[in-house]
Order: C-alpha cells, then structure tokens, then sequence
C-alpha cells in the first residue's frame, strides 16, 4: 500500500521503515520557528532546567507579531528575546522589520521540500507549500525542543484536494482557498494532513501557493502541502540553507478524503463575519460599506499582492475617511515594492505604509479598527474581537478586493469600479 | 487569593463541577484575546481573561471542578497556549467537546487539562447540570447517563500522568525537583 506524503516523511523523521495514521512518533524538527513568543518560551525552557539549549542551529526566531514594539511590555519582551539568542548561540534570529516570520523563514531558505517545520505559531503550515511537512505547535512544545529537540507528533490521516483547470482573471489563490474552507468547513480538514495537487494549483506561481496551506490552518488541517515541481525549484535557487530531497505521496496511496475542484468556476468571494469558513461570493456583499483595508500578512503580503492592489491604485485615491494600512510581509518585499513604484503608487492613492510584522491583524497595532467600524483585510482570521475589538466586523478577502474596496469605500471587485 | 496549582502538583483522579455548555468552533481569540498574548503573563492574571470575549460571566462565576461542554473544534484559531492556560488557572476540571482543534488539544495534553472527545455526552449534557468525570475509568457520569472515552495514547500518557509536558521533560532528563 502506497504512502501519502504525510506517512511518508514522518516515518523518515522518525527513523521507521513506516507508520500509519494514528501512530505517535517522536521526532527532531529541521526547523524549529518561533516569534515574539520566544521570551515566554524561554521563560518555560528555564522552568526546565536545563542550561543550555540542545540545537540551537535548529532554531530560527523572527521577531514579527508586535514590531516595532507598541509598548514597554512589548520592548522588554524583545529584549528578552535578544538576549537569550545571544546567550544561547540561536544565529537565526531576525530583529524587528526583516518581516513576518512564515514569509521570513521563505524567504532565508528553511522552507525546504521533504523538511520537518515546526513552529510556535498556527499558520506554520504555509511552509508547506515547498513540500516541507511544516505544522503549528504549542510553546510548552516549543520550550521542550529547545531543552531535548525532540518532540511527540500524531501521524495524521491525509485529505487530498484536486483542483482541474485554471483560476479566470481577477479570482485569486485566496478566493481558491477560502473557497474550500467555506466548503468544507472550519474544521473539515481537521488533524489532517492537506494535499493540494492538480493542475489548478501547478498554474499558481510560489506566491499565490503559499496562501493556500496558510489557511489550511483554518479549516482545522495539521499541515498542507504542495508537491514541489520547477515553479518550487527555481524559488529556492540560491536561497536553500541546506540540501533537500523532495518526498512525494505514492500514486496508491490511501486517502480519508479525495476532494475535487474546477478553478474554472471559482468566483472571487469573500469570508463574512465572524468566522473563516463563513464564506459568501462577493457579489452577495458587494456595497457593504467599509471604513478600513488592510493588505498584508503572512497570508496576503508578498509582492504579487502589492503588484496586484498597486495595479488598482494606481491613478485613484482611498475614499474619504477609509484607512488603507499596506504593510509588505518582508524588507525584500518592501524593498521590491520600492523599486517596482508601489509604495509610491500607495502612498499617492492615500494609503499607510507600515514596517514589516504582522501589524494590526490580531489587534496589537499599526492601525486597528473601531467600535462599530468594517474592516476588509488579506489576513487570515477574523473572529470576533480579532483585530482589537469585539464591536467591530471583519471581512478577509483577496488584495485585488482590499485595494477595490478601499477606493469605493464599499466592499466591490477592481473589475465593477 | 486561591492558589492556582502548579503542574507538578497532584492530579486530580475525579472532576466533578457544573457544566458551562458552548457551541461549535469556540476559537482561541475569544477564549483568551490576542491583545493580552504579551501584556498578560502570570498564571492568575491569564485566568481572569478566561472565555472573556466568549461568555463576560465564566471568569467570575467558575468554580474549581466545573467542566466545559463544547461543539466541534474547540480551540479552532491561534495556537496560543494561554487559551489553556487560562482554564487551568480557574481549575475547570475538563474540557468536553464534539472535536478538539488540533494545536489546543495538544496544549491540553502538554498542560495536563482533560480534553475528551465525546458527542454523545455533549449531546446530552446541558449547561447547568452537574457532572463527574472519572479518568481512571475513563467515564462522563451525570443525572442523563454515563458516557464511556478512551484513554489517552500510551505514548502521551506519561506526559499527562505527570502533570504536563515540562514536569515530564525534567523527569526523562532525570532533573529532580
């Protein structure tokens, strides 16, 4: 009986000549991710009591979640942060402003095909969109790499998604991926592993794939996954840390789910208030009134999504009292940006350029809605109270929506303005 | 001022408390916001943020032993450990939910709270009623029958049987207490 990806690789992480789903193995991440809270995290470590931390090669730290730091509390967090991965050797540690963490550890080539990813954070999963098996844990988990690097993993039951044909102009990966969450529910992948193949996902350049296992997160997935082709391989030329073997599920492997998808008939859509998998097309909300767009994230904040919302700025102006918070999800995405003319393109149209983090997509800062205000946003979440305050409602769309929308003041499509 | 417990302290055998009964996809952001993640980092305070976004009263009104009834996929949402932590820090004696989300079922295992997985207890029990839950016997007892779970993996027991991930990490790197 063949394997599926997820069998595959946990039973090479964990030194067996195979598992099943079910099965507790233990394992030692390749990479092993955490952010801000890594100050907390190290607080468990001590509580440990082990001196001194086991892999410290294996660790990468990205400081992103509340960056620049709002308060004092959050700066003496950072501080902490500096001096344990000094003290500590952790050399992967990236301050605040080289971005968000899952777009950093892309980015700095720890997101490899046939690698374990762990991380302190629940959108661990994009990684997987280079075929590493990459899934979220806790930070007592976290706390206990750092003290054994070894940690307990539940081999979990695989879903496969086919998508056939092609996405039609102006309907992106977020809507192909909301689409399958409001299909299948916040928790219709739960504990299972995500396979996305076809020739759907094949046509996506490595931008617009990564969103897809970002949000498996939301529909309850462990992990998501890609298998790596040329798209993936020309990406990581010249930025893979290490050497890779891609590990790809067998043809007859067995699945707890084969689901099917015609991008042909994905529409742009929209996730309503106040959760994920309330999933509506567009069409059916258009008009509703907004007072805040927010492009960015671990989810939406590349370069293709600037392009993308720069391309509908362009010449245009937010409307009247709207705020267009445009936060790049790296400094080379920024940088890009830079060169490329769309911050320019923002900034003329009247939006706000924020520093590289997660900003105000779970309400820390960088411009949070108020009692009573809509927000439309690229991110991935929006339960209630989720951007700061439980008076407020949020939609998560594509950046091509977020950047309509912020112009009309409504929520709308570049293609109605 | 109640003290809440540490990990390494005893575990209680046998729960009995009142029901707090939620629906489905109760996410972490309102079980414990995402502004308090690095403003609230004591034990005690976490627990006076507990379900605040979810139901004002819990944190108020719970009492040690009391058990939450829940739909499907508690604990959907972010991965912080807090929206565990917070339910320990009130002493809620179990979690009882349709499913688990998967990143909170393993902070519950690693924290050493009782996540058990049972529909048709959730189905029967209503916010109010009293409940026991004996997880030697592996049994949900109340006034509307008696509901059988099985055990946790052998493999993650001892992390339970312990008190959580970080007693059981100091135990297999043979550091005493």
């Amino acid at each position: 009986m063949g394997q599926t990806f997820a069998e595959k690789i946990l039973a090479q992480k964990a030194g067996l000549a195979e598992v099943v789903p079910g099965q507790i193995v233990e394992v030692t991440p390749d990479a092993a991710l955490s952010h801000d809270n890594t100050a907390p995290i190290s607080g468990i470590f001590r509580k440990i009591g082990v001196e001194r931390v086991a892999r410290p090669d294996v660790h990468v730290v990205v400081l992103d979640h509340a960056c620049p730091a709002p308060t004092t509390k959050h700066a003496q967090n950072h501080k902490v942060i500096r001096e344990f991965v000094a003290d500590q050797g952790i050399e992967s540690f990236f301050d605040v402003g080289r971005g968000v963490c899952h777009q950093v550890l892309a980015e700095e080539g720890f997101a490899l095909p046939g690698r374990l990813v762990l991380g302190s954070d629940s959108h661990t999963p994009t990684a997987g969109a280079f075929g590493a098996f990459a899934a979220g844990i806790g930070r007592s988990e976290m706390a206990a790499i750092m003290a054994t690097a070894r940690i307990w993993l539940r081999v979990p039951e695989s879903l496969k998604i086919v998508v056939h044909g092609r996405l039609p102009e102006g309907v992106t990966s977020k809507d192909l991926a909301l689409h399958a969450i409001g299909d299948q529910g916040a928790d219709g992948g739960l504990y299972q592993s995500v396979e996305w193949h076809g020739e759907g996902v094949e046509a996506l350049d490595m931008e617009a794939r990564m969103v897809i296992p970002n949000l498996m997160a939301e529909m309850g997935a462990k992990n998501g996954y890609i298998p790596p082709d040329e798209v993936t391989l020309n990406w990581l030329e010249g930025r893979a840390r290490a050497p890779f073997e891609p590990v790809y599920p067998d043809p007859d492997a067995a699945y707890a789910r084969v689901i099917e998808y015609d991008a042909g008939a994905i529409e742009p859509v929209v996730a309503k208030p106040h959760t994920v998998d309330n999933v509506a097309p567009l069409r059916e909300v258009a008009g509703t009134h907004i007072d805040e767009a927010f492009l960015g994230t671990c989810t939406n904040g590349r370069l293709s999504d600037l392009a993308m919302a720069a391309a509908v700025l362009e010449g245009r102006r937010v409307a009247p009292g709207v705020r267009l918070i445009v936060i790049p999800a790296s400094s080379e995405v920024y940088l890009a940006a830079l060169d490329a003319g769309y911050l320019r393109t923002f900034v003329e149209a009247g939006a706000v350029i924020e520093s590289p983090g997660c900003g105000p997509c779970m309400g820390n800062h960088l411009g949070v809605p108020a009692e009573g205000e809509v927000a439309v946003s690229t991110a991935n979440r929006n339960f209630r109270g989720r951007m700061g305050t439980k008076e407020s409602e949020v939609y998560l769309a594509s950046p091509l929506v977020v950047a309509a929308s912020a112009i009309a003041g409504e929520l709308i499509h570049p293609q109605d303005l | 001022m109640r003290k809440t417990p540490e990990p390494t302290e005893v575990q209680i055998m046998s729960i009995s408390g009142k029901v707090w009964k939620y629906g489905d996809d109760v996410n972490t952001d309102v079980i414990f916001p995402g502004k308090y993640t690095y403003t609230v980092s004591d034990l005690a305070e976490m627990g006076e943020h507990a379900l605040e976004d979810l139901d004002p009263e819990f944190r108020f009104q719970v009492q040690p032993g009391d058990v939450i009834v829940a739909g499907k996929n508690f604990g959907c949402g972010s991965s912080r450990e807090q929206a565990v932590k917070c339910l320990v820090a009130k002493q809620v004696g179990a979690v009882i939910a349709r499913s688990f989300a998967r990143i909170y079922y393993r902070n519950c295992i690693n924290n050493a709270l009782p996540a058990i997985a049972s529909p048709e207890a959730v189905d029967a029990i209503e916010a109010g009623d009293e409940v026991e839950v004996d997880l030697e016997a592996g049994e949900i007892r109340t006034a509307k029958g008696t509901f059988a779970f099985p055990p946790l993996p052998e493999a993650v027991m001892g992390i339970f049987e312990a008190g959580g991930l970080i007693p059981y990490t100091r135990k297999r790197l043979g550091i005493a207490d």
